[in-house]
């Protein structure tokens, strides 16, 4: 696979020709903030975000995605595939999220709904330039990454340098007009900034190396932790939503307004939720915040270790900017249970 | 795992289904016996699921009540919620969505050459059923065989001709109660765990199946310490509100357990030390 350096003006140019032949989507400015939307312009490209208000879970697995349709009298229709598309500017926490993801809806029980999304999509990945206010990344060894993705660009001074590492990448290349060789100088330099990534690129330094979390973790349900920082959450789900390996769902009918058709849809559901353990007949099996809270934390640093041997957090820092009572800094939490084992 | 998948490949996506006979047990519980459009068996094990689904309400876990024999099979559903309401007003010969069958099962083959207790709650006895007309269809393949029924009141006893077919039975112990009585009843009054101390129980070669409302296990799984059962040799099966029915929703989990993967029925050994499971 190859790697080609470009500058501004080629990268503007590129981006703009595959918006000319594919949807794109891409980071662009919202606010004083930064979100994943459809790219109409290069310009409206942002490389140099912090990070993402939402990850990019949402090509993958909307907020709101169709299962099925209905009809009335008992039909159920397959919905059709999904539009190929291209995702630009992933940031290497998020690659990992995704790989994450992967794994969870094509074992046991392949999901065509989320898989064939992947599958059509080309992710272009982007190193970090600029250091979002809570980032983590570097502690849970996402702050760089070499799989998981079809082009990586990583800005060195002025240039980009646009490495391919799949055939769908290598294609995406291809189209790329004004690039040069890769120059042994920044290839030098690119390495040294995965090197400083790695080992900078964290707001908040969890005491232990990931690895180690469920261990962690072990027999620490009793631990006061949970009902002390559980007092002050809202309940409200932000964590949940912003978080890019949280992915449960609720799932719900849709009718239309003459009664005859509708759709199953699923939508984001969130495990801080009040009613998420509730069962037929009102028994709620996590009826506490604290029981909830806990959960969380245990399913990011120990249930889908157990499982599937990840540790469910990437770093990217998003719960924290989002919790309203600012409980949700895993590090915290994290480093509390170290510090009283 | 999904073994009836449709031809488009998709897992959520339902098998049509008719409704071929349907009979009120209880005031609140109606038992229905489902063909699929394939006419082809379910293909399930005793104590699995399957997803219900009615277009425009959505969809329900329900447990198989009937042996895997046929081309038919039976729930028992309780009007409890929209879905299941609409489920009771259907009439035979209506349509329904089913995915499944979906999750563990009591594995009674393995129980052979073992005595096999049965301890069931209610709605408890849904999910078993089916184990138990697979034990006694095969029973001499098994020791000592006892059932134990307790239900809330006499009028809510489900299955009631199997019940006494049971209770007729000489190579089978069948005992029940009812936490209240009523005039007409002559039977034991009480909770569940009053029969326990009434039959032998041989701890080391004797299976237990127990299934009921989430208080009875509690109460149950001590009497059963009491009389030194081990617990790799129980199995229970646990409810949880599955959406999806296939490992990818998360509102069924058990701290890392799926209750729709690596459950409905667990070995007690399994979950007794999770939290929340019990």
């Amino acid at each position: 696979m190859s790697i080609t350096k470009l500058n501004e003006t080629a990268l503007q140019s590129w981006v703009d020709r595959l918006i000319g032949q594919h949807q794109v989507y891409g980071v662009k400015a919202k606010g004083d903030r930064f979100a994943f939307g459809p790219l109409d312009d290069a310009a409206e490209l942002r490389l140099d975000y912090d990070v993402t208000i939402l990850p990019p879970k949402k090509y993958f697995l909307p907020q709101s995605q169709e299962l099925l349709k209905f009809s009335r009298r008992g039909a159920y229709q397959p919905v059709g595939e999904p539009a190929p598309f291209v995702l630009f500017g992933v940031h290497p926490y998020d690659v990992v999220a995704i790989a994450q993801m992967d794994e969870v809806f094509s074992k046991d029980n392949h999901d065509r709904h989320y898989m064939q999304r992947r599958e059509k999509a080309v992710i272009v990945a982007c190193d970090v330039q600029k250091a979002s206010p809570n980032v983590f990344a570097a502690c849970m060894g996402t702050a760089t990454v070499q799989e998981g993705f079809d082009v990586l660009l990583t800005r060195i001074g002025d240039d980009y340098l646009a490495d391919a590492r799949t055939p769908k990448g290598e294609a995406l290349l291809q189209r790329i007009e004004g690039g040069a060789d890769p120059d042994p100088a920044s290839l030098a330099r690119r390495e040294q900034l995965w090197q400083d990534l790695n080992r900078f690129l964290m707001r908040h330094e969890l005491k232990c190396a990931p690895a180690k979390l469920p261990g962690v973790l072990d027999q620490q349900e009793e631990h006061p932790i949970w009902k002390k920082r559980a007092e002050r959450c809202y309940s409200c789900g932000s964590c949940n939503l912003v978080c890019p390996t949280c992915y449960c769902f609720d799932v719900q009918d849709e009718v239309d307004w003459d009664l005859e058709n509708g759709r199953r849809v699923r939508r984001w559901d969130g495990c801080m939720l009040a009613e998420f353990a509730l069962v037929a007949g009102g028994h709620n099996f996590r009826a506490t915040r604290a029981a909830r809270y806990r959960h969380r934390y245990y399913r990011k640093g120990k249930y889908l270790w157990d499982r599937m041997g990840q540790i469910a957090c990437v770093g990217c820092g998003r719960c924290v900017t989002a919790c309203t009572a600012d409980i949700a800094n895993p590090v915290e939490v994290f480093n509390t249970l170290l510090e009283d084992r | 795992m999904a073994q009836n998948l449709t031809k488009s490949g998709d897992i959520y996506v339902p098998q049509i289904a008719t409704l071929v006979r349907k009979e009120r047990l209880t005031e609140l519980e109606t038992f229905f016996e489902i063909q699929l459009e394939s006419n082809q068996p379910l293909g399930h094990r005793p104590g699995q699921f399957v997803m219900v689904s009615l277009p425009g309400l959505g969809e329900a876990p329900i447990s198989v009540s009937s042996r895997p024999v046929g081309n038919t099979f039976e729930l028992v559903v309780r009007r409890i919620g929209r879905l299941t309401t609409a489920m009771h007003r259907m009439e035979v010969g209506d349509k329904l969505g089913i995915r499944g069958p979906f999750g563990t099962d009591f594995p009674v083959n393995t129980f052979r050459g073992q005595d096999v207790l049965f301890i069931c709650g209610g709605i408890g006895l849904v999910p078993v059923r089916g184990a138990i007309l697979e034990v006694l269809a095969n029973r001499a393949a098994y020791g000592h065989v006892a059932i134990l029924y307790g239900t809330r009141g006499p009028s809510e006893r489900l299955f009631v001709d199997d019940l006494a077919r049971w209770k007729a039975r000489e190579d089978v112990t069948f005992l029940e109660t009812v936490d209240r009585g009523s005039d007409a009843w002559d039977g034991n009054v009480g909770v569940i765990t009053t029969l326990i101390p009434k039959i032998e129980i041989a701890p080391e070669r004797t299976a237990v199946v127990v299934c009921g409302p989430p208080i009875m296990y509690k109460f149950v799984l001590m009497e059963l310490y009491q009389q030194n059962v081990p617990k790799e040799n129980i199995y229970v099966s646990l409810e949880r509100r599955m959406k999806c029915g296939v490992g990818k929703c998360g509102h069924c989990q058990i701290n890392g357990l799926y209750t729709c993967l690596d459950g409905p029925v667990f070995r007690y050994a399994d979950v007794s030390d999770v939290r929340e499971a019990i």
